[in-house]
């Protein structure tokens, strides 16, 4: 199947500014997200009590009036003020610079590749002092790490989610439109009941069907099946529309004389002609993942601590007193931000590439 | 014409049935149900538990139990909230309440903004107000509504604390001091605690809304009637208002009855993050206690809301376009 028909749809792409721009920013994210390990300086729960909340780490090029090639950081010490805050300031005795593709953390790449080299780090440091470049949460967990390790679950949430939303929405529309009369009535009412009800609603109702304590790939798993448990109908709803006018075609005809199958007619001839729309509704399918994964995890129903995902760190957020002490938390929400619309742009710039009329 | 109407939303019925029938199949399949409490209570013996369990009929099996279910709600009695220690209906009128004031300034603030600018943008295509138009709507659509919540309680957070006076409330529906106000300080005080979430809201639909009207506009300018109504020398104003305007609105109104379900979703979201007491946070509470009959009334009023914004829009319809009323 040849999605660019003629090479004047891809053209067209590329023509798109915010299309190309969309697609940078995910190749980054997915370039990041892959590399998770290595790129993350610390593990996802490597925490230190000891530096909980501790702001970004300013880098230096210059220590005690001697300019210095490699950057450097200091650490921060703390004291507390009246209200038994800690107030952090820069201790500026000892330089610590950093190193890349230097030593640190030993992890497993991709789970079964171990390496001990990051991306960046501090150097030959005994006393543990951290590189924290967005700052930490409240266990001293390096919030940086923690995004690029949460990206592991945000960005692949809704590919699986989209698998199964799609194949229920392209067989169930596909069967609808197709048959048409009664059959495609009633399928058509039973699948408008799941659009009935407002999508959080049904969301919260069918996460209470399990236990709120579940481990993290076991609602990873859950949160893919409820999102697609309430998408697919107005997938199904509009590809009824198209296979219905598709199935009143010649080619259509001509298949049935020649004794195809009603299911080799549907596969093989009704839905393919939808494929230009289905792959301008994916990209717009995804952001609805990474929203209800965010939003799930944001109120707590969704992964859950130490494992990370963009929803769950916002969730540091919530605290809306305590952010002006530590307003970096927001930073996972702009990560979310920037996805969704990367995928949004990418879904105009196709559908405008893919669109014969434009 | 008022017997489609009603045809129309007869259909919603056994769609409702089937889906509080669906959900009260999944609460069920969790395990531990709302009458633990009461089990782990040394307080109170197992006996009356199990009589408290006989009258709810928890004892019976799940179908049998939503026919119970059925039955009252005939009566219209939408059961008993354990987790309120009060019958479910009472509790769901006061939080949809809550939920209508939000959500309905909500949508006569969208309405108002979107589509004067969706008009302007339609007349003025490709011009340089169209053009940044494009572009915030392009930002605004893809902004979650919880992670701009999030940055404005943040901001007006930060803004009160430079000591430009705490104005704007960032939580809850009321302040504490509510019981003391004057009757004009309270309405002032409701005002103020509606425009965080009233922005996020409105932020949220505006976008794409404003989008839509300057397509469907587009659409209709390029149509003949338009080419002729210009050409017999009809003055710019009316053409836009009188001609093309009244037909572009039409499928606004349709898409009106389906974007009540996205505000009552991203309302629900909102109530949570900034503890407004409406149907949202009544849900996830209920959810979290499972709380099943509490759950099923959220459910079904979450539904019947859905199914007015629907009968609205197509009253409206009726208003709006006399093709629709032969």
């Amino acid at each position: 199947m040849n999605m660019f028909r003629n090479q004047r749809s891809l053209r067209k792409l590329l023509k798109h500014p915010l299309a190309v721009a969309g697609f940078v920013v995910l190749v980054v994210f997915y370039f990041i997200m892959f590399f998770a390990e290595f790129i993350a300086p610390y593990g996802f729960d490597n925490s230190k009590r000891d530096n909980s909340f501790i702001p970004p780490s300013r880098i230096h090029f210059v220590h005690d009036g001697h300019f210095s090639v490699r950057p450097l950081i200091y650490p921060y010490s703390y004291t507390f003020n009246s209200f038994a805050e800690r107030t952090y300031v820069e201790d500026k005795t000892k330089p610590y610079y950093l190193s890349f593709f230097g030593k640190g953390d030993k992890v497993n790449l991709w789970g079964f590749v171990p390496i001990s080299h990051h991306l960046f780090g501090v150097a030959n440091n005994p006393d543990n002092c951290r590189i924290y470049i967005i700052g930490a949460d409240g266990v001293g967990r390096d919030l940086f790490s923690r995004i690029v390790y949460g990206s592991r679950i945000s960005l692949t949430i809704g590919f699986f989610g989209v698998a199964i939303t799609f194949l229920l929405g392209f067989l169930y529309g596909g069967i609808s439109g197709y048959y048409g009369g009664k059959l495609d009535s009633a399928l058509m009412r039973f699948a408008e009941c799941f659009m009935l009800i407002p999508s959080f609603f049904l969301m919260l109702a069918l996460r209470s069907a399990f236990p709120m304590k579940l481990s993290s790939s076991q609602v990873y798993l859950l949160i893919v099946v409820i999102i697609s448990f309430i998408e697919w109908a107005g997938l199904a709803r509009i590809i009824r529309g198209m296979s219905l006018s598709i199935a009143k075609q010649d080619f259509v005809k001509a298949a049935k004389a020649l004794g195809a199958s009603d299911f080799r007619i549907i596969v093989r001839h009704i839905l393919p002609q939808t494929l230009s729309y289905a792959i301008v509704a994916v990209t717009l399918t995804i952001p609805h993942y990474i929203l209800g994964e965010s939003a799930l995890s944001l109120i707590g129903l969704g992964i859950q601590d130490p494992q990370a995902s963009w929803g769950n760190l916002l969730s540091a957020a919530m605290n809306v007193s305590d952010i002006q002490y530590h307003p970096w938390v927001l930073i996972p929400g702009i990560f979310i931000f920037l996805s969704v619309m990367a995928f949004n742009f990418i879904g105009d710039g196709l559908r405008d590439a893919l669109d014969p009329n434009r | 014409m008022r017997d489609d109407l009603i045809r129309r939303t007869l259909i919603f019925v056994p769609q409702l049935l089937l889906v509080t029938f669906i959900t009260f199949l999944f609460i069920n399949m969790a395990p531990g149900d709302i009458l633990a409490k009461y089990r782990f209570d040394p307080r109170i013996s197992p006996a009356s538990v199990k009589e408290i369990e006989h009258k709810f009929h928890f004892d019976e099996p799940v179908l049998v139990q939503y026919g119970y279910w059925l039955v009252r709600l005939c009566h219209l009695d939408l059961g008993y909230s354990f987790s309120r220690e009060a019958s479910v209906s009472s509790v769901i009128v006061e939080r949809m309440g809550n939920t209508l004031l939000m959500s309905s300034f909500a949508l006569i603030f969208t309405w108002l903004i979107a589509l004067p600018l969706g008009i302007f943008a339609a007349v003025k295509q490709y011009s340089w107000g169209d053009r940044i138009l494009s572009f915030i709507s392009y930002f605004g659509m893809s902004l979650p509504g919880f992670f701009l919540a999030l940055l404005l309680m943040f901001g007006i957070y930060s803004l009160s604390n430079m000591s430009f006076g705490a104005a704007i409330p960032i939580g809850g529906m009321v302040s504490p001091n509510h019981d003391q106000m004057t009757f004009f300080g309270q309405i002032w005080d409701h005002i103020l605690h509606l425009i965080l979430p009233v922005i996020v809201l409105t932020v949220g639909a505006l976008a794409s809304l404003q989008r839509i009207a300057r397509g469907n506009m587009l659409e209709e300018l390029r149509k003949q009637y338009v080419t002729t109504a210009r050409a017999k020398g009809l003055p710019e104003n009316q053409v836009i208002y009188k001609h093309a305007l009244r037909n572009a609105i039409n499928p606004l109104i349709t898409l009106f009855g389906f974007s009540f379900s996205e505000l009552l979703s991203g309302a629900a979201l909102l109530e949570i993050i900034i503890n407004w007491p409406g149907l949202g946070s009544l849900m996830l509470e209920a959810v979290r206690s499972q709380d099943t009959f509490l759950v099923m009334g959220s459910m079904l009023m979450g539904g019947i809301m859905l199914i007015i914004g629907n009968l609205i829009a197509d009253i409206l319809l009726v208003i709006v376009d006399p093709r629709v009323r032969s």
